[in-house]
C-alpha cells in the first residue's frame, strides 16, 4: 500500500509537469497526426480493406508516438540533475518505476483516445458501438508497451544516442503486445464477434503482468548501478 | 598466448567440421520430395540450437553478474551473445535458400520465422547498447538487466507467434505418428548440431579471451589519463 501511496505520488508529479507545460503530449499528438498523413500515401485509403488493416495502423501510430513519450520519460529527469535526487529520495526504485509507469499509461491513452476520432475520420472506420471491448485492449496493450518503455527509458537514460537506443530495445519486446493489440483492434473494427478472439486478451493480461513484475524487480539495479 | 588447449580445441573442431560436411554432402541418402536442397537443413537447424544454448548461457552469466560483480561473468555474457548473433544469422542466412525452391518465397512471417528474427535483433539491439555504455560497471549491469528482459521476451515472442501463424515444417524430430527421420539423417543431424556445439565452445573462448583484453586496455586508458 505504501509503495502504491509513493508511486502514486511520483506520477502525480509527472502528470502536474505536464498539465503546466504541456511538451510531450502536444507533440506526439503532432506526430502522430503526421504518421496518419504518410500512412495514406501506401494504400488506397478509401479502399475497403482499410479496415482489414486498421488495427495495425492504429498501433503503428500510437508506438511510434509513444516511444517519444517514453524517451522523455526518465531524460527529463536529467536536468538539474533531478534523477540523482529521485534516486536518493525515501521511496524504492519500484515506486519510481510504477509511478512513471502510470503518468505514460495516461498520457498515451490521453495520446489514443484524441488520436482515434482523427483516425475515424480519416480511414472511414466504425468503432463506437465497441467502445466498451475497446477501451480495455487500450489499456492492457498500453499498460505493456509503457511498463516496458518505462523499464527502458530508465536503461537508457545515460547512454550515448538513447533517442535511438530506446525504439531499437523496446519494439523487439514489444512485439506480442503490439500483434494481440492489433489482433483484437482489428477484429472489433471490422465487427467481427469478439468471441473467438478472447485468448489474446488474456495473453496482454499475461504479458502485462509478467513484464510488470519483471520491471518492479530490476528497476533498483538500474537505477543505482 | 595461444595455449595447447587452444590447438587442441581448433583441431577437434575441424575434425568435427570436415566430417559434418562430408556426412552432409556425401553420406547421408538423399530426401525423396525436396531433393539436395533439403540436405541445407543440417547447416540451418544446428546454429539456431547454439543460438539458443548462446542466449542461455548470456542469461545465466548476467544474473551471476549482478549477484557477485564479477567482471569474468560480464566476458562470458557479452562473448556467448556475440556468438549468438553469428550463429543466428547463420540460421537465418540458410533458410532462404531452402525456402525458396520449397515454398516458392524467399521469407515468409511465420511463427518461428517471426521469432528467429526477433531474437537476431534482439542480439544486436544487445550488443549495440553495450557499445553506447563507456562506464564498465553501468554496461555490464546494464546489459545484463537487458538480457533478463530479452530473454523473457524471447519466449513470449515464440508463444504468441505459435498463437498467429504457422507454416515452417512442423518439428519433424519429436514430432507425433509418421513423423521422423531416417535413421542415418537423423545420425547426421546430432552430428551436425555437435559440431556446431564444439565449434560455439572453440570460439567462446577466444571470445572471451578478447573481451577480457579489451577491458584490460580500457583500465590501462584509464589510468593513463588519470596520469
Amino acid at each position: 500500500m505504501e509503495l502504491l501511496r509513493q508511486a502514486w505520488a511520483i506520477a502525480r508529479k509527472d502528470l502536474r509537469i505536464e498539465r503546466r507545460s504541456k511538451e510531450v503530449v502536444n507533440a506526439a499528438f503532432s506526430f502522430a497526426l503526421v504518421v496518419l498523413l504518410l500512412f495514406s500515401f501506401t494504400f488506397d485509403p478509401t479502399g475497403d480493406q482499410v479496415r482489414e488493416m486498421s488495427g495495425g495502423l492504429l498501433w503503428l501510430v500510437y508506438s511510434f508516438a509513444g516511444v517519444l513519450v517514453l524517451t522523455r520519460s526518465f531524460a527529463q529527469e536529467t536536468q538539474n540533475d533531478c534523477l540523482d535526487a529521485l534516486v536518493a529520495a525515501p521511496v524504492p526504485g519500484s515506486a519510481i518505476f510504477l509511478g512513471k509507469a502510470l503518468a505514460n499509461t495516461v498520457f498515451l491513452l490521453f495520446l489514443e483516445l484524441a488520436t482515434l476520432p482523427v483516425f475515424t475520420i480519416f480511414y472511414n472506420v466504425r468503432w463506437e458501438a465497441k467502445m466498451a471491448w475497446l477501451l480495455p485492449v487500450l489499456v492492457l496493450g498500453t499498460w505493456g508497451f509503457t511498463v516496458i518503455g518505462t523499464v527502458f527509458s530508465a536503461l537508457t537514460v545515460s547512454v550515448r544516442l538513447r533517442e535511438l537506443m530506446l525504439p531499437l530495445l523496446v519494439f523487439p519486446i514489444t512485439v506480442p503486445a503490439l500483434m494481440a493489440s492489433v489482433q483484437l483492434t482489428t477484429t472489433l473494427f471490422t465487427g467481427e464477434p469478439i468471441a473467438g478472439d478472447l485468448v489474446w486478451l488474456q495473453f496482454l493480461a499475461g504479458f502485462d503482468l509478467i513484464f510488470t513484475l519483471l520491471g518492479v524487480t530490476l528497476v533498483e539495479t538500474i537505477l543505482v548501478g | 598466448m595461444k595455449s595447447q588447449s587452444d590447438w587442441i580445441w581448433a583441431g577437434v573442431t575441424a575434425v568435427m567440421m570436415v566430417t559434418a560436411l562430408y556426412l552432409t554432402f556425401v553420406w547421408v541418402p538423399m530426401e525423396r520430395t525436396m531433393g539436395v536442397v533439403q540436405r541445407i537443413f543440417y547447416f540451418h537447424a544446428p546454429p539456431f540450437f547454439v543460438a539458443a544454448i548462446a542466449i542461455v548461457v548470456s542469461l545465466v552469466a548476467g544474473i551471476r553478474f549482478l549477484v557477485t560483480r564479477d567482471f569474468r561473468f560480464d566476458e562470458l555474457a557479452v562473448a556467448s551473445a556475440e556468438l549468438g548473433l553469428v550463429f543466428e544469422s547463420m540460421n537465418l542466412a540458410t533458410g532462404p535458400f531452402w525456402a525458396r525452391p520449397v515454398w516458392g518465397i524467399w521469407w515468409t512471417w511465420d511463427a518461428r520465422l517471426t521469432s528467429a528474427f526477433v531474437l537476431w535483433l534482439m542480439f544486436v539491439g544487445y550488443l549495440i547498447l553495450r557499445r553506447a555504455v563507456d562506464e564498465p560497471t553501468q554496461r555490464a549491469v546494464l546489459s545484463a538487466v537487458l538480457t533478463v528482459f530479452q530473454a523473457v521476451g524471447a519466449v513470449i515472442v515464440y508463444l504468441a507467434n505459435r498463437l498467429w501463424r504457422t507454416q515452417h515444417p512442423q518439428p519433424v524430430i519429436a514430432g507425433g505418428q509418421g513423423s521422423g527421420l531416417h535413421p542415418d539423417m537423423w545420425l547426421t543431424f546430432v552430428f551436425c548440431t555437435a559440431a556446431f556445439m564444439v565449434l560455439y565452445l572453440c570460439l567462446l573462448r577466444h571470445t572471451r579471451r578478447l573481451e577480457r583484453m579489451r577491458r584490460e586496455i580500457e583500465g590501462l586508458r584509464r589510468t593513463v589519463h588519470s596520469l
